[in-house]
């Protein structure tokens, strides 16, 4: 017989001036697995932290019924007690301590405060062979690899006897390799009889193990399908609330003469010098064109895209950087950017933003000279500009004022485009844009991107994702281990191509 | 002060969801801070004019809270941009007794003919405290060595050499009254003394000293225009902002704080005036803090550095040598510990070893009391100022209270301490 373990019943939750979750209801069956998807910024995550008392009683409205009785958390110690175990997206590990000491960091096994290491590394063997990991119970955090690292983070949680285990994104930085084994623990655990929530965004791994699926959007719930209803389209449509004919809006290229242009360009290593990470890369863009650089992981994408823009990364740099057929000098990013060459980081939050500012302020940073005469800034021409890209990029807050650490991933995203977009540049390198942000977001910064190709810009996007390097580019570069080992035309290239232009490279590399 | 409020919604994008009769609200939660150190300080005046029997208010110890403090809050303007960038700087109070030391020597004993006149060693002097800062940014800016290890090496050092140039435990005077004047000296009164009730005269026939009432017009004048000016320049940015139909701050909101400031404002010129004026270094102070506020406010470059603060790599990345505004952050910083070391000498009318010893915990509290934040990237100019006048004013009430020295410094320990947790509770509530 079937029972339900969790129900969650009409939870609001507001924050001030933004109502983050409306009569969410939620309802778990004890022993399956119960994916919950949503675009970034829908309420998965603050769902999440009402069930486990991060937020704690009192400070939402609706009940939690966790088997057959009313629960008032009033923190995360609480929900813990009761076997309810949340694993968060960003790992909560301390890396120079070993496996044991984290996985019983405050529960170790001790007596009047001496710890019993015996009984502390005996219980983590037997909780990592559960897991289906192989390492010694003294191996220190940061010396493995986040595959395994978030595997020791599912054996914390069973140290805790858990019954109700909550992912949150747990395959987001997983290898495809490590993410399947992940999801046959899942699996496994499901045969244990222990209940997992599993949020994500990549529908083929809830397609594979989800018993249910229940869909968010602006912080309602939309739909809770069964496995035998579960589908990509009809997730896709429920959660961007429209149907999805195409995930790459339509454009027409109009391709003119080659605006962008590097020419053998060689990077050493910061650290290492004797190790060379770009060698002797030619490419060109050309005004209305989105060229694509794809590749591995560890190809040297970031890197040439980094070293090009004002030397922030490497060493020993030579090359030309030519700009409608000209040398420019891009030593340092103010005068990259002088020369209208912007680069969008992939890491926003580390590189990207200023996070205790608000968007106004993050939006016109790159370009101050914009909104400002002899250093000194117009507060109404600023303001001005900020609503304007805001409109322009379709950033969802509350005003410009509001700080951008407090948005989603996907609107933080339009912040970093924005600011860059203000620089006016000429030439934009995208590195990742919609790394970490969910359907309706990633079509919102494809439309932009068509659109700048649209008004002459020279694009170039670095992404691991070749379905989206196919759908929105004109051209193709292929790199791998520093070099450019493939280039194609986007109408004649395919994943497979650009596999085959990556392998026969590394063949090529290694002879 | 900030007037910065929710724009209008513009019609592209999501709706705003805070409708505008919350705005009142909202607009002083916001502010909170803000609004509540400069209560606070306001309370603490009251607090202490009751205890020490109205003696705080007095126009002869308003004058003295303001030259015994003064070189607190300049040297704040400087940590403040020094904090927000996200670096600290321990060697503020030696730098300013070194300067001092160096200003007494070139003044009194260095035979330097026509270059021991006092402006000129001022101006010598300024420029040295922008060098020291500038060796000592930097080590901090292009070699990415901590500031607190760089800045605890240089107090040791220019406590070292201060006392050194002294010739150990001597002091070094007197120094010239031209110099003096630049702590101890009032702004001359241009239009002319009035009158209102003649001092009287005892028996002996002389006059009895703070007597009768008269008023230092030239400080009334200065006093009235700067209101003035502060209220039309308001109505001006309200009228700018609303004329581009964006919502101004709450009028009943504006309207009070004017009030309340212009009318804190008045009352002490007015105070002033009955005594002897301005005080020169309470004019130099004053311009000091507008032109921070603005630099900060409404400056490329101060925007710029608290960018830095917030997150050194996207700033870098945006386009700003972050090394170079570093530099300048310590640069700036010298120059005020400099300023700042001047004005001690001056009050003092000698160069000790011991000038400025222990000010920069002062200073540093001073800021942090002002609401900024240890991480960097945050804090405003206003509230370093309001936090160095509370301690200002702690010091002075509870010296005239006759409450120990020992225990003044704990409680400004305590204040430190609550203004702080109440800061980091208040970010949490919301």
């Amino acid at each position: 017989m079937v029972s339900t373990i969790l129900e969650m019943r009409g939870i609001t939750k507001t924050f001030p001036g933004v109502k983050a979750l409306s009569n969410v209801n939620l309802s778990v069956e004890e022993g399956e697995i119960h994916a919950v998807v949503g675009e970034n910024g829908a309420g998965k995550s603050t769902l999440m932290k009402v069930l486990s008392g991060v937020y704690p009683d009192g400070t939402y409205d609706g009940k939690i019924i966790y088997r057959g009785q009313e629960c008032h958390f009033k923190g995360i110690h609480d929900s813990e007690r009761q076997g309810i175990v949340i694993i968060h997206q960003e790992l909560a590990l301390v890396p120079m301590l070993s496996i044991a000491e984290n996985i019983f960091l405050g529960n170790e096994h001790a007596r009047y405060g001496v710890i019993d290491w015996h009984a502390n590394e005996a219980r983590t063997t037997a909780l990592l062979k559960k897991v289906g990991l192989n390492e010694d119970p003294k191996t220190l955090i940061t010396n493995i690899g986040v595959g395994k690292q978030q595997l020791v983070e599912i054996a914390k949680a069973l140290s805790k006897e858990v019954r109700l285990l909550i992912l949150d994104e747990p395959t987001a930085s997983l290898s495809e390799k490590d993410s399947q084994a992940l999801l046959d623990l899942l699996l496994e655990f499901k045969n244990q009889g222990i209940t997992s929530i599993l949020i994500s965004h990549k529908l083929n791994e809830v397609n594979r193990v989800a018993d249910h699926v229940t869909i968010i959007r602006d912080g309602q719930t939309i739909e809770t399908l069964a496995k035998g209803d579960i589908s990509e389209d009809r997730i896709i449509t429920s959660m961007v609330g429209r149907a999805l004919e195409d995930r790459y809006p339509p454009r027409e290229p109009d391709i003119g003469e080659i605006v962008f242009e590097v020419k053998n360009w060689s990077v050493y290593h910061p650290i290492h010098a004797e190790r060379q990470v770009i060698k002797g890369i030619d490419i060109n863009v050309r005004r209305g064109e989105v060229v694509g650089i794809a590749g591995l992981m560890g190809a040297g994408r970031t890197e040439f895209a980094m070293s090009l823009f004002g030397r922030s990364y490497g060493r020993r740099i030579t090359g030309d950087v030519l700009f409608r057929g000209k040398p420019i000098d891009t030593s340092t990013v103010g005068k990259a950017v002088q020369h209208g060459i912007a680069y969008v980081t992939e890491d926003r939050k580390t590189y990207g933003l200023n996070l205790i500012d608000h968007i106004k302020h993050n939006i016109t940073l790159a370009n101050l000279g914009g909104v400002s005469r002899h250093g000194v800034i117009d507060d109404l021409r600023e303001l001005a500009a900020a609503n304007d890209y805001r409109g322009k990029t379709n950033i969802r807050a509350s005003s410009v004022y509001q700080m951008t650490g407090n948005l989603s991933g996907g609107n933080q995203q339009k912040v970093v485009l924005s600011k860059w977009l203000f620089a006016s540049p000429e030439v934009l390198i995208l590195d990742e844009p919609t790394r970490g942000i969910d359907v309706g977001a990633k079509y919102e910064i494809y439309t932009i991107i068509a659109r700048l190709a649209a008004e002459g810009k020279a694009i170039i996007v670095i992404s691991s994702e070749m379905p989206e390097l196919l759908g929105i580019s004109d051209r193709i570069y292929v790199m791998n281990e520093g070099r450019i080992v493939g280039e194609m035309a986007a109408s004649d290239a395919s994943q497979e191509k650009i596999m085959r232009a990556i392998v026969r490279g590394e063949g090529k590399a290694a002879s | 002060m900030s007037t910065e409020s929710t724009p209008a919604p513009s019609s592209s994008v999501a709706q705003d969801i805070q409708p505008a009769p919350r705005f009142a609200v909202s607009a002083l939660v916001t502010n909170l801070r803000e609004y509540g150190l400069v209560l606070a300080l306001i309370a603490i005046m009251v607090f202490f004019q009751f205890t020490t029997d109205g003696t705080l208010f007095k126009p002869v110890n308003l004058s003295n809270l303001v030259q015994q403090n003064s070189f607190i809050i300049v040297m704040a303007l400087g940590m403040l941009l020094v904090i927000v960038s996200g670096h600290i700087d321990l060697s503020v109070g030696s730098v300013a007794g070194f300067i001092g030391a160096l200003a007494a020597m070139m003044m009194v004993i260095w035979p330097l003919g026509f270059l021991s006149n006092p402006l000129v060693v001022s101006i010598v002097c300024l420029i040295i405290g922008g060098a020291i800062g500038a060796a000592q940014g930097y080590w901090v800016a292009y070699h990415r060595i901590p500031s607190f290890i760089v800045t605890l090496a240089g107090m040791l050092i220019f406590r070292g050499m201060c006392q050194a140039l002294l010739g150990g435990g001597s002091s070094v005077g007197p120094l010239p009254a031209g110099f003096k004047a630049l702590s101890s000296g009032f702004i001359p009164d241009l239009i002319g003394t009035w009158e209102i009730v003649p001092p009287t005269v005892n028996l002996a026939g002389k006059t009895i000293v703070g007597s009768g009432l008269s008023l230092h017009m030239t400080t009334i004048v200065i006093g009235v225009i700067g209101v003035l000016a502060y209220i039309y320049f308001g109505l001006k940015a309200r009228r700018a902002r609303e004329h581009h139909g964006y919502h101004a701050e709450p009028f009943v909101l504006f309207t009070a704080k004017t009030l309340v400031i212009s009318a804190l404002v008045l009352f002490l010129v007015y105070q002033f005036a009955t005594y002897r004026g301005l005080p020169i270094v309470l004019v130099v102070m004053g311009l000091l803090i507008g032109l921070f506020v603005f630099v900060t406010k409404r400056m490329t470059i101060g925007r710029r550095i608290y960018a830095m603060g917030g997150n050194a790599k996207a700033a870098q990345l945006s386009g700003i040598n972050i090394e170079r505004l570093t530099l300048f952050v310590f640069i700036n910083m010298g120059v005020l510990s400099a300023l700042g070391g001047l004005i001690i000498a001056a009050r003092l009318g000698q160069a000790v070893p011991a000038a400025g010893l222990g000010s920069e915990l002062d200073v540093i509290a001073a800021v942090f009391i002002g609401g900024a934040s240890a991480m960097g990237g945050v804090g405003q100019v206003i509230g370093a100022v309001v936090g160095g006048f509370i301690m200002g004013v702690m010091n002075n009430g509870m010296s005239i209270m006759g409450v120990n020295v020992d225990w003044q410094q704990v409680v400004k320990g305590l204040v430190l301490l609550g203004a702080v947790v109440f800061d980091v509770y208040n970010k949490n509530k919301a």
